[in-house]
């Protein structure tokens, strides 16, 4: 098992309820979503074509790219309908005081 | 235990592979027979007229699935076959070889082909249509820098031509015999956003304009415009609509009209054969009539409807059309193809290409349209499917969440 480690992203307070955010981590794009008060976190760039999911619609568990409305499971990164054909990769978050810190394997 | 029913699916294209996919995903273990006439696995076409022309993917890139995916589908897939003839009667197909497969249910998704003119000179090498894999691909290896691009017909496929071209350093003219680009889909406006996109974009593009002939000596040198102007010319694509592939259903016998008829699954005139994608004339609920679409995602969701009906498990095949295209840096989408409106609000700065125009009628959206507002303009869809009311007002004021139009 890879060594994770936690980076310090955002505070609770910048990602409202239903609303991503795009982060950068390292060279990596990564979609934090507030889903109902949870944070989850995972690939930003949809596996079909360069769009970042952050700012795609978000509707129950899922998020749909705003290029040509792939969607996603925010809790597992799988595809739930076409074009997309590859999953996402999802990261554990964990919320530190008001912080929000995503885990990423250590290089 | 698999069952010994078999089913058979002719063409591979988007609605075709979807057909089969959504048989496995629905339970169906008996054994399905796909056809398809070109060599690739069951694969879909928007990439050839961007990603695979710039160069920026191979062709793989099209394939519906990845090949485990695919494969663990287990469908009998047959590239390169032809099909002649379907044999009602014995319930049969006939291929081009004089194999007669058997089924008990058919599926035809032969999709469309370019509609081709009566311009002169269109038989010189360099001068092309665009569909197939090995369309983009010798397109593709003629577009290098300094190339010298005449496209004629200002819609869809023409303008992501273009746009593929100037990517790859040619000098593109565009030939539109229309007075503006992608009348057939776009409001007046949207034509004017999408002409100045291409003007910034160093693309001479000549509207109320017709080619007269190609010329060259044995490949294509010149494009002579019907003002007796001549345009150097190393390579033409021409794309000015399809026509759909319904010959194989007519000669069935089946119902045919601009496409072959069928009903919201997918039924032809015959209960047994269903047909799904571009090929199709069927109704459409919310536009309130019969409607044939050169869509992407009809071709699936259509698909996917009748293979479900297929299996006796019908829904419904009832969408508010949507289509997206990309150009450049834009990604141009449209929803609910309204013929008409009393108003149109537009949010966002036209200029900069980042805005969404709504359609309104008796204080309803009924369409939108939009550049690199995607998320917009799908969530537009959920506000025309369930009736929300909004105004011009509403609607053109940025701090107003379109969520909070949504019926509660």
């Amino acid at each position: 098992m890879a060594e994770v480690q936690y980076h310090d992203v955002a505070a609770v307070g910048d990602i409202a309820e239903d609303e991503a955010q795009q982060i950068i981590i390292g060279s990596k794009e990564v979609c934090i979503v507030n889903l109902g008060g949870e944070f989850f976190a995972l690939d930003d760039v949809c596996s079909h074509a360069y769009a970042s999911l952050a700012d795609g619609y978000i509707e129950g568990d899922q998020v749909e790219c705003p290029l040509h409305g792939a969607c996603f499971d925010i809790r597992t990164g799988k595809v739930k309908s076409a074009p997309a054909t590859v999953d996402l990769k999802t990261y554990p978050v964990k919320i530190e005081g008001d912080r929000i810190k995503v885990g990423m394997p250590a290089d | 235990m698999a069952s010994d029913r078999q089913f058979v699916i002719i063409g591979a294209g988007q609605a075709g592979g979807w057909t089969a996919k959504t048989l496995r995903d629905q339970g169906f273990d008996g054994r399905i027979v796909l056809l398809g006439d070109e060599r690739y696995p069951p694969h879909e076409r928007p990439p050839l007229s961007k990603q695979v022309l710039i160069g920026e993917a191979e062709p793989e890139v099209t394939h519906l699935w990845p090949a485990d995916q695919w494969a663990a589908l287990g469908v009998d897939f047959r590239a390169g076959a032809r099909v002649a003839k379907i044999d009602r009667a014995a319930r049969e197909v006939e291929t081009s070889r004089k194999e007669r497969i058997p089924y008990e249910k058919l599926m035809i998704a032969t999709g469309a082909r370019p509609r081709q003119v009566a311009t002169p000179g269109t038989e010189l090498k360099g001068v092309f249509y665009l569909r197939y894999i090995g369309d983009a691909l010798m397109i593709r290896e003629r577009l290098v820098p300094g190339a010298k691009l005449v496209v004629i017909g200002g819609g869809w496929i023409g303008l992501e031509v273009a746009a593929a071209a100037r990517k790859r350093g040619a000098d593109v003219v565009v030939i539109e015999f229309a007075e503006r680009l992608c009348a057939r889909a776009l409001s007046p406006d949207m034509s004017e956003a999408v002409l100045m996109l291409h003007r910034r974009h160093g693309v001479d593009v000549q509207l109320k304009q017709s080619v007269a002939r190609f010329e060259g000596e044995g490949t294509v040198e010149r494009a002579v415009l019907a003002d007796g102007t001549t345009l150097d010319c190393s390579v033409a694509v021409i794309g000015i609509g399809v026509s759909p592939n319904f010959e194989l259903a007519a000669e069935a016998g089946l119902d045919i009209e601009n496409g072959i008829v069928v009903d919201e699954h997918g039924r032809t005139s015959d209960p047994d054969i269903y047909a799904a994608g571009d090929v199709t004339n069927h109704p459409n609920a919310f536009l309130g009539r019969r409607i044939r679409l050169e869509s992407w995602e009809n071709a699936q969701n259509q698909a996917i409807a009748a293979a479900k009906a297929m299996l006796d498990k019908a829904e419904p095949y009832a969408e508010i059309p949507w289509f997206w295209s990309d150009q450049y840096d834009a990604n141009i989408q449209l929803v609910g193809l309204p013929e008409r409106w009393d108003e149109i609000a537009v949010r966002g700065d036209v200029a900069a290409g980042n805005f969404i125009a709504f359609y309104l009628s008796g204080g309803k959206i009924v369409g939108a349209a939009g550049i690199n507002t995607g998320r917009d303009v799908r969530f537009c869809r959920r506000l025309i499917q369930s009736g929300a009311a909004a105004t011009a007002a509403q609607l053109s004021d940025p701090s107003v969440k379109l969520q909070s139009l949504a019926k509660k």
